[in-house]
């Protein structure tokens, strides 16, 4: 499988600028790509487009050469810079997993998320917590693609490091496409087999 | 003693403030009608131990009458407020998750009949359903729901596009799962605590058409009729109708208000910070 | 008669507590930071490193005054050796002390950016402020922008400027460089640098710690809320031999750079840390006593440490 960006245009008015002016970029299965920028260059716009969160002014993305789906499941999954946001706050972190079916004990050994941590509201767990869970969750929707925007960001470098491990052994295991976006080298050159600049620009 | 927090202080408020409300209700509906009959032995005494609110021109004790006529005014109050609050949410959701057409439409709806003085409307609705009890309702119903909806639907609006919700849609959850769970639990605090808000606007609707002759029926022991008579003698010096009626449904109401106030506090789950 | 270095800010047993609902109605207290220590003194940057959680923010909100009505403060708080009250935290802030904050939320929506940087200060010339901005990167047409406009690397950027504006003694800066690009991020911190060469002082709290040891002169670790080294920035640069606490030793090691290799499980939560060295969990060397007491901190090769096996 291949997920690919064909000469995508996008912005958010007809009066705005361009966010994205003919990006085009392609991701296998079972390789890591990391997307390297500076910020304010579109680089959440681009996630959001490649997990069908936006649709392109012009150009396509495809996965396998079809369309992304509208309706249903998307393969691709993204995983955001907060996850505070990204749950419902009113929900116990259990249900919050369940939202993508049945738990999968092995992947939350793997994650690290202790037992415990599934009764808890989202306010009583630290940024680095819920971000397990965040990943938990992209991974337990039997997603193909991941696209995991600055997930390491508001993280202490432990947490990135028990995070990245854990997402690129599962993506081994289960053959994922991943793209990480980030604007840390070095931590872009230690986890991708692939390094992709967008050019930086402020507008 | 152990200094109560914020939140048992508020529980307690709230249940005393439910339990008080439910007595009088039901003192209302189980005083037997031979307690109102009227007589002319006893017509125009002012306050005394035996009659504490005194008695009126036909010789009706008035604590009693009052009593009853509150009970009238929750029933009213109950089904017109629970009623709008249905409609409300159901409108503020199809305004908020529609088309963009049907939710110009309901706002126009919202502006449009926000823009009429309520008391005006209900009137003319009250009148034009042969007034009675049928008529009230369907007034009060009719005008009370515009606000909430408007909350209901700026606060949907909201949360669609929140990102766990739309990170919902594209783990391939339909939108009524989404509304079912995401949407409603978020809704319902704010439904419960706008209703028990609306109940007492409703009841001081009620008592005003009342009043004003366009409600319910003179024999109805309603506030708003007891209030209506008491003018014709207020001015020979018979002060107690109006008096203690009056201030029974200025307690109600302000029960009822604070009563709202501390239910938000409760179902609020960010007051647990606090 | 010479007396030894004056410092600018020092805690001592700083501990915050917030109360709060654990179930429907009962309250219980929620130890945040507990006997935390630091000093500033001025012509330095202190960096602060350690996991969220582990109370840098709130101990930057506890030094400013800034923590909401349900949280408790003790310990002691001293500002230029005098003891900070709220009346004195209230005269301070935005003057002597500033902050940058962490999020962008902290602008005002309404107001153009560039009005925001100058601040409330009347002879203000939008000289310094421009050359600020083109230090930054920032073109010249921001000042005119609206916060929603701006992207979140630009907004930080916003921010910081913001703080330089002012002329304070202490800027304590909350997660300045998250969303700034690698070069963007090191002209702040160089920023930073030149005012501590002034004679300022800075206190950075990041995340981003590979880049706070280049431009730090001492970089204070905490783990739930409490201090667990203080060390010059060199011994950071050096690596994790020359590292006192097991914790650094560990920050150092999952670096992408340097192994990206972590140690297992994460930070208690606060409301059940344990009885002895918090660390101890999650420690190589934790023995009978480290489960059973806290250390105290104690001086080692030129920093301090809150260990008893460190050598």
């Amino acid at each position: 499988m291949r997920l690919e960006a064909k000469n995508v245009f996008f912005r958010y008015g007809k009066k705005e600028p361009w966010v994205l002016e003919n990006v085009s970029l392609q991701l296998e299965q079972g390789e890591c790509l990391a997307l390297l920028a500076p910020s304010g260059c579109g680089k959440t716009t681009l996630a959001m487009l490649l997990s069908g969160y936006l649709q392109p002014m012009q150009g396509e993305i495809l996965l396998d050469g079809m369309p992304l789906r509208k309706k249903g499941l998307c393969p691709v999954q993204m995983i955001f810079q907060h996850p505070e946001n990204a749950v419902n706050p009113y929900w116990r972190m259990k249900k919050v997993l369940e939202e993508c079916g049945e738990i999968q004990e092995n992947l939350l050994n793997v994650l690290g998320i202790e037992r415990a941590w599934l009764d808890r509201y989202p306010r009583e767990l630290s940024g680095g917590e819920l971000q397990r869970f965040c990943v938990a969750r992209a991974l337990m929707s039997g997603a193909e693609f991941l696209v995991c925007d600055e997930i390491s960001t508001m993280l202490d470098v432990i947490s990135q490091a028990q995070i990245w491990n854990a997402v690129l052994d599962e993506a081994k295991k289960r053959n994922l496409g991943i793209l990480a976006i980030t604007h840390n080298r070095h931590l872009a050159r230690r986890i991708a087999s692939r390094v992709y600049e967008l050019p930086g620009r402020d507008f | 003693m152990k200094r109560m927090n914020r939140r048992t202080k508020a529980l307690a408020v709230s249940i005393a403030a439910a339990v008080v409300f439910l007595l009088i209700y039901l003192l209302g509906i189980l005083i037997p009608d031979n307690a109102v009959a009227s007589g002319f032995l006893q017509a125009k005494l002012p306050p005394s131990w035996e009659h504490p609110f005194g008695t009126d021109a036909l010789g009706r004790d008035l604590l009693m009458r009052t009593l009853k006529g509150l009970s009238v005014s929750m029933t009213i109050g109950i089904a017109a407020s629970g009623l709008s609050a249905v409609i409300a949410a159901c409108i503020g959701i199809v305004a908020a998750s529609g088309s963009r057409r049907a939710d110009a439409f309901i706002s126009w709806l919202i502006d449009l009949v926000m823009g009429i003085p309520h008391t005006v409307l209900i009137i003319l609705i009250s009148f034009s359903l042969g007034r009675g009890l049928k008529g009230l309702l369907v007034g009060v119903m009719a005008t009370h729901w515009c606000s909430m909806a408007r909350l209901i639907r700026g606060e949907v609006l909201q949360l669609r596009n929140r990102q766990y919700v739309t990170m919902s849609r594209r783990l391939g959850k339909t939108e009524c799962w989404i509304l079912v769970h995401h949407l409603l639990p978020h809704l319902l605090p704010q439904f419960f605590v706008g209703i028990v808000l609306m109940f007492p606007h409703a009841i001081l609707h009620e008592a005003s058409i009342s009043f004003l002759g366009f409600g319910l029926p003179p024999e109805q022991p309603a506030i708003g009729i007891i209030l209506a008579e008491s003018m014709r003698y207020i001015s020979v010096g018979m002060w107690w109708p109006a008096v203690f009626p009056g201030l029974m449904l200025v307690l109600l109401v302000l029960l009822l208000d604070r009563l709202g106030d501390n239910l938000r506090i409760v179902l609020d789950p960010y007051s647990a910070q606090e | 008669m010479e007396q030894k270095r004056d410092t600018l800010l020092e805690l001592h047993d700083l501990s915050v507590s917030f109360r709060m609902y654990d179930s429907a109605l009962k309250q219980t207290e929620l130890q945040m930071i507990s006997d935390l220590h630091l000093t500033v003194y001025p012509g330095e940057v202190v960096a602060v490193a350690g996991a969220s959680g582990s109370g840098k923010s709130l101990m930057a909100s506890a030094v400013l005054g800034l923590l909401p009505p349900n949280a408790t403060v003790r310990g002691h708080m001293h500002y230029c050796g005098r003891e900070l009250t709220p009346e004195m935290q209230k005269e301070l802030r935005g003057g002597e002390i500033a902050l940058v904050p962490q999020s962008v939320s902290y602008l005002d929506p309404l107001m153009r950016v560039g009005k925001q940087v100058d601040g409330h200060k009347k002879d203000s010339s939008p000289g310094k402020r421009r050359g600020l901005f083109q230090r930054f990167g920032l073109p010249e047409r921001t000042e005119k922008l609206y916060p929603f406009q701006l992207s979140g690397g630009m907004a930080r950027r916003v921010l910081v400027s913001t703080a330089l504006m002012s002329d304070a003694r202490l800027i304590i800066a909350d997660e300045p460089t998250p969303g700034m690009s690698l070069e963007q991020a090191m002209e702040g911190l160089q920023m930073f640098r030149e005012l501590a060469n002034e004679g300022k002082a800075v206190l950075l709290i990041t995340h981003d710690i590979d880049l706070a040891f280049e431009f730090a002169d001492r970089v204070a670790v905490f783990y739930v809320g409490t201090t667990v080294e203080i060390a010059p920035a060199s011994d950071f640069r050096a690596g994790p031999d020359a590292l006192r606490h097991p914790y650094s030793k560990a920050l150092w090691k999952a670096l992408p750079q340097n192994g990206f290799v972590p140690i297992k499980g994460t930070q208690p939560y606060a409301g059940d840390i344990p009885k002895g060295c918090l660390f101890a969990p999650r420690c190589p060397w934790a023995d009978e006593q480290c489960r059973a007491c806290v250390p105290f901190v104690r001086d080692l090769r030129g920093g301090e440490v809150r260990c008893f096996h460190a050598t």
